[in-house]
Protein backbone atom coordinates (compact mmCIF):
# COMPACT_ATOMS: atom_id res chain seq x y z
CA UNK A 1 0.00 0.00 0.00
CA UNK A 2 1.10 3.53 -0.71
CA UNK A 3 -0.01 6.63 1.15
CA UNK A 4 -1.12 9.53 -1.05
CA UNK A 5 -1.63 13.13 0.07
CA UNK A 6 -5.16 14.56 0.23
CA UNK A 7 -5.33 17.19 -2.56
CA UNK A 8 -8.81 18.76 -2.46
CA UNK A 9 -7.95 21.90 -4.47
CA UNK A 10 -6.03 20.20 -7.30
CA UNK A 11 -8.63 17.45 -7.50
CA UNK A 12 -11.52 19.92 -7.59
CA UNK A 13 -9.74 22.04 -10.22
CA UNK A 14 -8.81 19.00 -12.31
CA UNK A 15 -12.36 17.71 -12.01
CA UNK A 16 -13.71 21.08 -13.19
CA UNK A 17 -11.43 20.86 -16.28
CA UNK A 18 -12.77 17.35 -17.00
CA UNK A 19 -16.29 18.80 -16.80
CA UNK A 20 -15.32 21.74 -19.01
CA UNK A 21 -14.00 19.32 -21.66
CA UNK A 22 -17.27 17.35 -21.51
CA UNK A 23 -19.36 20.52 -21.94
CA UNK A 24 -17.19 21.82 -24.80
CA UNK A 25 -17.33 18.49 -26.65
CA UNK A 26 -21.12 18.48 -26.44
CA UNK A 27 -21.33 22.15 -27.49
CA UNK A 28 -19.08 21.70 -30.55
CA UNK A 29 -19.43 18.20 -32.01
CA UNK A 30 -22.43 17.09 -29.96
CA UNK A 31 -20.79 14.04 -28.41
CA UNK A 32 -20.57 12.50 -24.96
CA UNK A 33 -17.06 12.64 -23.44
CA UNK A 34 -16.63 8.95 -22.62
CA UNK A 35 -13.16 7.43 -22.66
CA UNK A 36 -14.59 3.95 -23.28
CA UNK A 37 -16.64 5.09 -26.27
CA UNK A 38 -13.76 7.03 -27.77
CA UNK A 39 -11.35 4.08 -27.43
CA UNK A 40 -13.85 1.41 -28.51
CA UNK A 41 -14.80 3.47 -31.56
CA UNK A 42 -11.14 3.58 -32.60
CA UNK A 43 -11.05 -0.23 -32.66
CA UNK A 44 -14.20 -0.62 -34.78
CA UNK A 45 -14.55 2.63 -36.76
CA UNK A 46 -17.76 3.51 -38.55
CA UNK A 47 -15.95 5.51 -41.26
CA UNK A 48 -12.73 7.50 -41.77
CA UNK A 49 -14.07 10.79 -40.36
CA UNK A 50 -15.36 8.99 -37.26
CA UNK A 51 -11.98 7.31 -36.72
CA UNK A 52 -10.07 10.55 -37.27
CA UNK A 53 -11.84 12.65 -34.62
CA UNK A 54 -11.42 9.87 -32.07
CA UNK A 55 -7.70 9.54 -32.84
CA UNK A 56 -7.23 13.31 -32.57
CA UNK A 57 -9.14 13.35 -29.27
CA UNK A 58 -6.88 10.57 -27.92
CA UNK A 59 -3.82 12.51 -29.05
CA UNK A 60 -5.10 15.56 -27.17
CA UNK A 61 -5.66 13.47 -24.02
CA UNK A 62 -2.12 12.05 -24.21
CA UNK A 63 -0.72 15.58 -24.41
CA UNK A 64 -2.41 16.37 -21.07
CA UNK A 65 0.51 15.31 -18.85
CA UNK A 66 2.92 17.32 -21.02
CA UNK A 67 0.68 20.39 -20.64
CA UNK A 68 0.74 19.86 -16.89
CA UNK A 69 4.55 19.65 -17.02
CA UNK A 70 4.63 22.96 -18.94
CA UNK A 71 2.27 24.64 -16.45
CA UNK A 72 3.48 23.29 -13.12
CA UNK A 73 6.96 21.95 -13.81
CA UNK A 74 6.06 18.37 -12.97
CA UNK A 75 4.51 15.34 -14.64
CA UNK A 76 1.49 13.79 -12.90
CA UNK A 77 2.45 11.09 -10.41
CA UNK A 78 1.76 7.52 -11.56
CA UNK A 79 2.26 5.16 -8.61
CA UNK A 80 1.33 1.57 -9.39
CA UNK A 81 1.01 -0.42 -6.17
CA UNK A 82 0.33 -3.79 -7.88
CA UNK A 83 2.31 -6.40 -9.84
CA UNK A 84 2.44 -6.51 -13.65
CA UNK A 85 0.31 -9.70 -13.92
CA UNK A 86 -2.37 -8.05 -11.78
CA UNK A 87 -2.19 -4.97 -14.00
CA UNK A 88 -2.86 -7.17 -17.05
CA UNK A 89 -5.72 -8.98 -15.31
CA UNK A 90 -7.19 -5.66 -14.17
CA UNK A 91 -6.96 -4.21 -17.69
CA UNK A 92 -8.66 -7.23 -19.28
CA UNK A 93 -11.49 -7.15 -16.72
CA UNK A 94 -11.99 -3.38 -17.14
CA UNK A 95 -12.12 -3.82 -20.94
CA UNK A 96 -14.76 -6.54 -20.71
CA UNK A 97 -16.80 -4.68 -18.10
CA UNK A 98 -16.92 -1.29 -19.82
CA UNK A 99 -17.86 -2.88 -23.16
CA UNK A 100 -20.90 -4.67 -21.73
CA UNK A 101 -21.68 -1.82 -19.34
CA UNK A 102 -21.46 0.71 -22.17
CA UNK A 103 -19.24 3.19 -20.35
CA UNK A 104 -16.94 4.00 -17.49
CA UNK A 105 -16.19 6.77 -15.00
CA UNK A 106 -16.23 9.52 -17.64
CA UNK A 107 -19.16 8.37 -19.80
CA UNK A 108 -21.52 7.10 -17.10
CA UNK A 109 -20.01 8.73 -14.01
CA UNK A 110 -19.71 12.28 -15.36
CA UNK A 111 -21.66 12.77 -18.61
CA UNK A 112 -24.51 10.35 -17.92
CA UNK A 113 -24.94 11.37 -14.27
CA UNK A 114 -24.97 15.04 -15.35
CA UNK A 115 -27.91 14.24 -17.68
CA UNK A 116 -29.57 12.35 -14.79
CA UNK A 117 -29.73 9.25 -17.02
CA UNK A 118 -31.17 6.36 -14.98
CA UNK A 119 -28.86 3.89 -16.77
CA UNK A 120 -25.77 5.93 -15.91
CA UNK A 121 -26.81 6.48 -12.30
CA UNK A 122 -27.32 2.73 -11.80
CA UNK A 123 -24.08 1.92 -13.66
CA UNK A 124 -22.08 4.39 -11.55
CA UNK A 125 -23.53 3.19 -8.24
CA UNK A 126 -22.83 -0.40 -9.31
CA UNK A 127 -19.19 0.07 -10.25
CA UNK A 128 -18.42 2.32 -7.28
CA UNK A 129 -19.78 -0.44 -5.03
CA UNK A 130 -17.88 -3.31 -6.68
CA UNK A 131 -14.68 -1.25 -6.84
CA UNK A 132 -14.94 -0.59 -3.10
CA UNK A 133 -15.61 -4.26 -2.36
CA UNK A 134 -12.69 -5.34 -4.58
CA UNK A 135 -10.24 -2.92 -2.93
CA UNK A 136 -11.35 -4.12 0.50
CA UNK A 137 -10.98 -7.79 -0.45
CA UNK A 138 -7.60 -7.31 -2.18
CA UNK A 139 -6.10 -5.20 0.63
CA UNK A 140 -7.72 -6.44 3.81
CA UNK A 141 -8.97 -9.98 3.16
CA UNK A 142 -6.41 -11.50 0.75
CA UNK A 143 -3.57 -9.06 1.46
CA UNK A 144 -4.42 -8.44 5.14
CA UNK B 1 -10.95 23.72 -37.45
CA UNK B 2 -13.10 20.89 -36.16
CA UNK B 3 -10.12 18.61 -35.56
CA UNK B 4 -8.13 21.38 -33.84
CA UNK B 5 -11.12 21.96 -31.55
CA UNK B 6 -11.37 18.25 -30.75
CA UNK B 7 -7.62 18.12 -30.08
CA UNK B 8 -7.80 21.05 -27.65
CA UNK B 9 -10.81 19.52 -25.86
CA UNK B 10 -8.85 16.26 -25.49
CA UNK B 11 -5.98 18.32 -24.11
CA UNK B 12 -8.23 20.02 -21.52
CA UNK B 13 -9.57 16.59 -20.51
CA UNK B 14 -6.04 15.14 -20.26
CA UNK B 15 -4.83 18.14 -18.27
CA UNK B 16 -7.80 17.80 -15.91
CA UNK B 17 -7.10 14.11 -15.39
CA UNK B 18 -3.41 14.85 -14.80
CA UNK B 19 -3.97 17.63 -12.27
CA UNK B 20 -6.81 15.84 -10.47
CA UNK B 21 -4.82 12.71 -9.62
CA UNK B 22 -7.04 10.33 -11.63
CA UNK B 23 -3.96 9.22 -13.60
CA UNK B 24 -2.47 7.86 -10.38
CA UNK B 25 -3.67 4.34 -9.46
CA UNK B 26 -2.38 4.60 -5.87
CA UNK B 27 -4.52 7.70 -5.33
CA UNK B 28 -7.61 6.17 -6.94
CA UNK B 29 -7.29 2.95 -4.91
CA UNK B 30 -6.79 4.93 -1.71
CA UNK B 31 -10.14 6.65 -2.27
CA UNK B 32 -11.82 3.28 -1.96
CA UNK B 33 -9.64 2.11 0.93
CA UNK B 34 -11.65 3.70 3.72
CA UNK B 35 -10.42 0.97 6.07
CA UNK B 36 -6.77 1.67 5.25
CA UNK B 37 -4.79 4.51 3.63
CA UNK B 38 -7.88 6.60 2.80
CA UNK B 39 -7.51 9.62 0.48
CA UNK B 40 -10.88 11.34 -0.21
CA UNK B 41 -9.53 13.40 -3.16
CA UNK B 42 -11.45 11.44 -5.82
CA UNK B 43 -14.74 12.73 -4.41
CA UNK B 44 -13.56 16.25 -5.28
CA UNK B 45 -12.68 15.17 -8.84
CA UNK B 46 -16.12 13.65 -9.37
CA UNK B 47 -17.80 16.60 -7.62
CA UNK B 48 -15.98 19.24 -9.68
CA UNK B 49 -16.58 17.40 -12.96
CA UNK B 50 -20.26 16.74 -12.20
CA UNK B 51 -21.16 20.30 -11.15
CA UNK B 52 -19.53 21.83 -14.25
CA UNK B 53 -21.04 19.25 -16.61
CA UNK B 54 -24.49 19.40 -15.01
CA UNK B 55 -24.69 23.19 -15.36
CA UNK B 56 -22.93 23.32 -18.75
CA UNK B 57 -25.14 20.64 -20.33
CA UNK B 58 -28.27 22.59 -19.22
CA UNK B 59 -27.21 25.50 -21.44
CA UNK B 60 -25.71 23.48 -24.30
CA UNK B 61 -28.55 20.97 -24.74
CA UNK B 62 -31.11 23.80 -24.88
CA UNK B 63 -29.61 24.84 -28.22
CA UNK B 64 -31.09 23.35 -31.40
CA UNK B 65 -27.78 21.80 -32.51
CA UNK B 66 -24.05 21.67 -31.71
CA UNK B 67 -21.80 24.30 -33.33
CA UNK B 68 -19.85 21.92 -35.58
CA UNK B 69 -22.28 19.04 -36.16
CA UNK B 70 -25.88 18.55 -37.25
CA UNK B 71 -27.27 16.87 -34.15
CA UNK B 72 -26.49 16.06 -30.52
CA UNK B 73 -25.64 12.35 -30.23
CA UNK B 74 -26.88 11.64 -26.73
CA UNK B 75 -27.82 8.14 -25.52
CA UNK B 76 -31.60 7.87 -25.25
CA UNK B 77 -32.11 4.46 -23.61
CA UNK B 78 -33.56 4.58 -20.10
CA UNK B 79 -34.16 0.86 -19.42
CA UNK B 80 -31.98 -1.08 -17.02
CA UNK B 81 -30.70 -4.42 -18.29
CA UNK B 82 -28.28 -7.16 -17.30
CA UNK B 83 -25.36 -6.14 -19.58
CA UNK B 84 -25.45 -2.62 -18.09
CA UNK B 85 -25.48 -3.74 -14.47
CA UNK B 86 -23.32 -6.87 -14.90
CA UNK B 87 -20.81 -5.04 -17.10
CA UNK B 88 -20.55 -2.14 -14.65
CA UNK B 89 -20.09 -4.58 -11.74
CA UNK B 90 -17.28 -6.31 -13.66
CA UNK B 91 -15.69 -2.97 -14.55
CA UNK B 92 -15.57 -2.12 -10.83
CA UNK B 93 -13.72 -5.34 -10.06
CA UNK B 94 -11.06 -4.52 -12.67
CA UNK B 95 -10.83 -0.90 -11.53
CA UNK B 96 -10.43 -2.07 -7.94
CA UNK B 97 -7.59 -4.39 -8.96
CA UNK B 98 -5.67 -2.05 -11.27
CA UNK B 99 -6.62 1.44 -10.05
CA UNK B 100 -6.77 2.67 -13.64
CA UNK B 101 -10.06 3.44 -15.39
CA UNK B 102 -10.06 4.15 -19.15
CA UNK B 103 -10.42 7.92 -18.65
CA UNK B 104 -7.50 7.97 -16.23
CA UNK B 105 -5.24 5.63 -18.19
CA UNK B 106 -5.49 7.16 -21.69
CA UNK B 107 -4.08 10.58 -20.68
CA UNK B 108 -1.55 8.80 -18.41
CA UNK B 109 -0.01 7.31 -21.60
CA UNK B 110 1.55 10.76 -22.02
CA UNK B 111 3.81 10.17 -19.02
CA UNK B 112 5.55 7.46 -21.04
CA UNK B 113 5.34 4.99 -18.15
CA UNK B 114 5.50 1.33 -19.20
CA UNK B 115 2.87 0.31 -16.61
CA UNK B 116 0.32 2.53 -18.35
CA UNK B 117 1.13 0.99 -21.73
CA UNK B 118 0.70 -2.51 -20.25
CA UNK B 119 -2.67 -1.55 -18.73
CA UNK B 120 -3.98 0.11 -21.91
CA UNK B 121 -2.87 -2.86 -24.07
CA UNK B 122 -4.75 -5.21 -21.70
CA UNK B 123 -7.75 -2.86 -21.73
CA UNK B 124 -7.83 -2.92 -25.55
CA UNK B 125 -7.55 -6.74 -25.51
CA UNK B 126 -10.47 -6.90 -23.05
CA UNK B 127 -12.62 -4.66 -25.26
CA UNK B 128 -11.87 -6.81 -28.33
CA UNK B 129 -12.68 -10.02 -26.42
CA UNK B 130 -15.94 -8.54 -25.11
CA UNK B 131 -17.00 -7.28 -28.54
CA UNK B 132 -16.45 -10.77 -29.97
CA UNK B 133 -18.30 -12.36 -27.07
CA UNK B 134 -21.21 -9.94 -27.42
CA UNK B 135 -21.70 -10.60 -31.14
CA UNK B 136 -21.50 -14.38 -30.45
CA UNK B 137 -24.15 -14.05 -27.72
CA UNK B 138 -26.35 -11.94 -29.98
CA UNK B 139 -26.28 -14.69 -32.61
CA UNK B 140 -25.28 -14.60 -36.27
CA UNK B 141 -26.21 -11.55 -38.30
CA UNK B 142 -27.14 -9.53 -35.25
CA UNK B 143 -25.26 -6.66 -33.73
CA UNK B 144 -25.93 -6.26 -30.02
Amino acid sequence: MMETAFTPLQSLGGGALIGLAAVLLMATVGRVMGATGILAGLLTPVDKADWTWRAVMLLGMITGPVAMMALTGQMPAVQVPISTPMLVVGGLIVGIGVTFGGGCTSGHGVCGMARLSPRSIVATLTFMLTTGITVFVVRHVIGG
Amino acid sequence: MRLLTVYLIGLVFGLGISISGMANPAKVLNFFDVAGTWDPSLAFVMGGALVVTFIGYRFVLKRPAPIMAKVFQVPTRRDLDLPLIGGSAVFGVGWGIAGFCPGGALPALGTGRIEVVIFVASLVAGIIVAKGLRSTLAGPGQEA
